[in-house]
């Protein structure tokens, strides 16, 4: 019994280690972020490979959430006899929630993994070493950059998914299911805000992309320097950015309703 | 002290968690020479040069680099003794996603603002002192191991550095490039003033070509001397060395429980 | 992958970024019709809003004219005091009637303006007078009820 107490004891310390030391990575890159801009083309370079190579699986997948928005809402909207509203439908849910959400699920799955592993295999062949031994600070020069790529990355991400998201839904609505077109639009138009829906959209895909490529960054940075090591901090990436990513839109979306 | 002394550990004690791996290491390295640190596998030999570049701190002791302290400097301080040293890696630590060329010009990028032409120049001067001057283009998974090694090590000289660590620079090579390595170490050593630090088991090449050489087992400095002093030694433990035996003082095994108890015998 | 390459990638990126972002301002949102242009501001006091929130709209024969500012409730009068702005295109007589309506069964609520026959227009920060209450659904249902009850009684 008491070792049961122990073991969730000796978690909770080292979770709250981690906590500490992910803390210290974040300032650490914030003091050596001033190298990382004067010399941006490797900030450059991350942004190719955290957002180009994302947009496929970005695309893609709004284009059917947005499909099955739109099927879905006017399932449930014709009973009511509002299936115009099917456009406010799609892309409140889109703007709102799943464009950032689900865009920051995917990044952690796509880029965050990729960051994970390329930091930890760099640590187990000693390359991070190497380069300190060179006066090369590997906070300036590996993980710095992709910090910055990844807050750049997310929200145009997340903008590009809830665009495409509605152009989904509306492909459904309008050519399939024969929703008149102009109400479509001017219903959307009408319910959605820019202030209080799309920057909200927009600071909610900020804080996911801060999130996202910080836990990232620490577990390939904190990963033991071995095959498994490398392996299992791939998929706590996953794990705890899904995680983070749920928790902190619950508690922004809450926040952003009582305001 | 005396003036040409660039590199001094003092009563350096070190240990990882509960393993005390130094218990008390004294050691000085001089200008110009090169100088052998030899010992078994596992007794803390590539620690120690990691205790010079300033990557870890030493329990109690200190290792003094150019009349400075290692680990009493702040980051900046660091820095600027790190870009007085270079460093072979025991495996390379070649970048991954960056070809021949681009690794070895890295440390000239990031710390001078020569123009490409003369950094090419330069990348291509090193890698011609290593052999490898037609495969700059290659990217590091296409080399062997011995030829990463060799890249590696046109790296670590490309600032030209007062100290060169080399952390097993002979592991791996075929005779000719080892033959090789020997004479660029040397030349290196001589031309650019350096002082050379080399951790290696190869006592062959080593008592032929070194300065000095220091022994390490069980956490000191167990012999030292010149190699013609140490050739003529009669410590048990260096004679099982130089005429590498696998029973002597220098025990083969990690610590461990009685074997038969272990096979439950 | 040279240089060029890359940046023209990236360009290529943020490009689309931008782009989707403009889209959702301009096509999805109500950034062009509703924060360019200049607005004044009317009050209305009403006993009871029922659910009327900030920001719902208000509208004069069915057309979006204005949204509803801010509500306050006033201790001296027990009244809330509901700050509406109005597009500064549309102007409005003295006398027009200020409705809380309910849009479908369960929508949201809003602000209905009839106007009046007055000559004179209301000006910035006049006070409209006549105003009618939010219907109050269980308000609604317990009268029915009630009916329902003293019929059966007769
Ligand atoms: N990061 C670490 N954490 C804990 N123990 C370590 C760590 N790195 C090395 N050790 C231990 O320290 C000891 C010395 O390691 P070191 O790498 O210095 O050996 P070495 O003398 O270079 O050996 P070799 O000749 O095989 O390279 C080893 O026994 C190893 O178990
Ligand atoms: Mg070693």
């Amino acid at each position: 019994m008491l070792s049961f107490f122990e073991k969730i004891g000796g978690a909770i310390r080292s979770k709250i280690t981690r906590l500490g030391a992910a803390t210290r990575l974040f300032f650490s890159i914030i003091s050596y972020s001033s190298d990382s801009f004067k010399r941006f083309n490797l900030t450059i370079r991350e942004i190719y490979f955290t957002g180009v190579l994302s947009l496929v699986i970005i695309v893609v997948s709004a284009f059917f959430v947005g499909m099955v928005l739109g099927l879905q809402g006017y399932y449930t909207l014709q009973k009511y006899g509002s299936s115009e509203a099917i456009g406010v439908l799609v892309a409140l849910a889109l703007v709102r929630e799943l464009g950032p959400v689900v865009t920051a699920l995917l990044f952690a799955g796509r880029a965050g993994t990729a960051i994970t592993a390329e930091i930890g295999l760099m640590k187990a062949t000693e390359q991070l070493s190497a380069m300190e031994m060179m006066a090369v600070s590997p906070v300036a020069r590996i993980v710095a950059p992709r910090f910055w790529a990844g807050i750049i990355t997310m929200p145009l991400l997340a903008s590009i998914f809830s665009m495409v998201g509605v152009l989904g839904g509306y492909v459904v609505a309008v050519p399939l299911i024969g929703v008149d077109e102009g109400a479509f639009w001017s219903q959307m138009q009408a319910n959605v805000d820019f202030n209080y829906d799309i920057v909200n959209g927009f600071i909610k895909s900020v804080v996911f992309g801060i999130a996202c490529t910080i836990i990232a960054l620490f577990e390939g940075y904190d990963a033991p320097p071995t095959a498994e090591g490398v392996s299992r901090a791939t998929t706590r990436t996953v794990v705890t950015s899904s995680l983070a990513v749920l928790g902190l839109d619950f508690v922004l979306t809450s926040f952003m309703l009582t305001v | 002290m005396q003036k040409d002394l660039i590199v001094s550990i003092k009563d350096l004690a070190f240990g990882y968690a509960e393993r005390q791996i130094h218990k008390k290491i004294n050691m000085n390295f001089h200008r110009g020479k090169v100088v052998a640190i030899m010992g078994g596998s596992g007794c803390g030999k590539t620690t120690i040069l990691r205790l010079i570049g300033g990557q870890i701190k030493p329990t109690s002791g200190h290792v003094e680099v150019d009349g400075q302290i290692v680990h009493e400097q702040g980051r900046k301080g660091i820095y600027e003794l790190r870009r007085k040293m270079g460093m072979l890696f025991q495996h390379g630590a070649l970048f991954s996603d960056l070809s021949v060329f681009e690794n070895v010009a890295f440390p000239i990028r990031e710390h001078t603002n020569l123009s490409e032409e003369i950094i090419k120049d330069l990348v291509l001067m090193k890698l011609n002192a290593v052999g490898l001057r037609g495969a700059n283009q290659l990217m590091p998974t296409e080399l062997s191991g011995g030829m990463a090694r060799r890249v590696a090590l046109a790296r670590a000289v490309a600032l030209d550095p007062d100290i060169i660590m080399y952390d097993e620079p002979f592991a791996g090579l075929d005779p000719i490039s080892m033959g090789v390595i020997c004479d660029l170490i040397r030349t290196l050593n001589d031309a650019l003033g350096a002082t050379s630090i080399i951790v290696t088991h190869d006592v062959t090449e080593t008592f032929a070509f070194a300065d000095y050489i220091y022994f390490i087992a069980d956490g000191i400095v167990a012999a030292e001397g010149s190699p013609s002093d140490l050739k003529k030694s009669q410590l048990p433990f260096v004679k099982q060395f130089v005429h590498s035996q696998k029973d002597g003082p220098v025990p083969f095994h990690y610590q461990a429980n009685d074997y038969l108890q272990d096979l439950r015998l | 992958m040279n240089r060029i390459k890359l940046d023209a990638w990236v360009g290529i990126f943020v490009a689309l970024g931008l782009i989707a972002l403009m889209g959702l301002a301009m096509k999805v949102g109500n950034l062009t019709s509703n924060d360019i242009k200049t607005t004044y501001y009317v009050t209305a006091n009403f006993e009871n809003i029922g659910g009327l929130k900030p920001r719902a709209p208000v509208k004069s024969a069915g057309v979006v004219v204005g949204r509803v500012d801010s509500i306050v409730f006033d201790t001296k009068i027990y009244e809330a005091i509901v700050t509406m702005s109005i597009d500064e295109r549309y102007v409005f007589p003295k006398d027009t009637f200020a409705n809380i309506y309910t849009a479908g069964l369960l929508g949201e609520q809003y602000i209905g303006l009839e106007a009046g026959g007055d000559p004179d227009n209301l000006e910035a920060n006049d006070k409209i007078t006549q105003t009618q209450d939010a219907v109050v659904l269980e308000k609604l249902i317990s009268q029915f009820l009630y009916n329902q009850a003293s019929k059966e009684e007769e």
